[in-house]
């Protein structure tokens, strides 16, 4: 037999509904496609189980990439001390963007009191826009989204973000600020 | 004998219609652990990517047995 061939309905071979009703009397789609039902049906759902488990092996292979990545990666956290400004150069209430490392992406600085500083990555956590200190308001701002942070622990507290901003550590030292260390947002 | 013929017929496609919605929910499960193992990946947190992976390994094995327990049916 012919599986799955358009074939036109020949009087002796002609295929047998579901319903019973004689060729005619089908529908524009079933008469489009004159296939033995039941032979149709049971060839391509066995192909189709075939499909999912091929499926199945691509998404262990992701799986496996991923566990991968996470037992071998690398992960640089920088540990170094570096001096990324002087207390006098951010105002009360302003802020400053740097880089730690050098070349790293964005980090921002803010002055929360007379020695009292914070940093973050100023990457928003949900689309990568950076994101505005609001010190007034004890928050950072993601305008992008309507994202908001809460400027003391960097936890997100509305809006689509979901994991807190990655903090700078931070050491404040005759006049300067340095950075120590940067601590991963917990998801 | 046709007809004897036509009800094993019908139980194979049951039972292969069965076979197909199981691997199609499994699938999906995999699916959603994919997805979850990702973000928390992105997000840090690495604890999960290896127990997700056996997990997923686990589904596939299932899928597998299905296929070939289809293939047996011949």
């Amino acid at each position: 037999m012919n599986h799955g061939a358009l074939r036109p309905p020949v009087d002796d071979h002609r295929p047998v509904s579901p319903d019973g009703r004689p060729f005619e009397e089908q529908p524009r789609w079933r008469r489009d496609f004159p296939i033995d039902w039941e032979e149709d049906d049971y060839v391509s759902r066995r192909d189709l189980v075939k499909f999912v488990v091929l499926t199945s092996g691509a998404f262990v292979v992701g799986q496996a990439w991923i566990a991968f990545k996470s037992l071998f990666g690398r992960r640089d956290v920088p540990t170094a001390r570096v001096a990324i400004a002087e207390v006098n150069e951010v105002p009360l209430g302003g802020s400053k963007t740097f880089e730690y490392p050098q070349g790293s992406t964005s980090r921002l600085l803010v002055r929360t009191g007379e020695s009292a500083f914070v940093a973050y990555d100023q990457q928003c956590t949900h689309l990568q826009c950076p994101v505005v200190p609001r010190v007034a308001e004890g928050k950072l701002h993601c305008p992008c989204h309507n994202g908001w942070f809460d400027l003391q622990t960097g936890q997100p507290l509305s809006g689509p973000p979901r994991r807190s901003l990655p903090r700078v550590r931070l050491e404040v030292q005759q006049g300067t600020v340095y950075a120590t260390g940067v601590e991963d947002s917990p998801s | 004998m046709t007809r004897r013929k036509r009800i094993a017929h019908s139980k194979r496609m049951t039972i292969v219609n069965g076979a197909l919605v199981f691997s199609i929910l499994v699938i999906v499960l995999q699916l959603w652990l994919l997805t979850a193992t990702m973000n928390a990946f992105l997000g840090g947190d690495m604890t999960t990517a290896v127990p997700a992976a056996l997990a997923s390994l686990a589904c596939l094995s299932v899928n597998l047995w299905l296929l070939r327990y289809l293939y047996r049916l011949d």
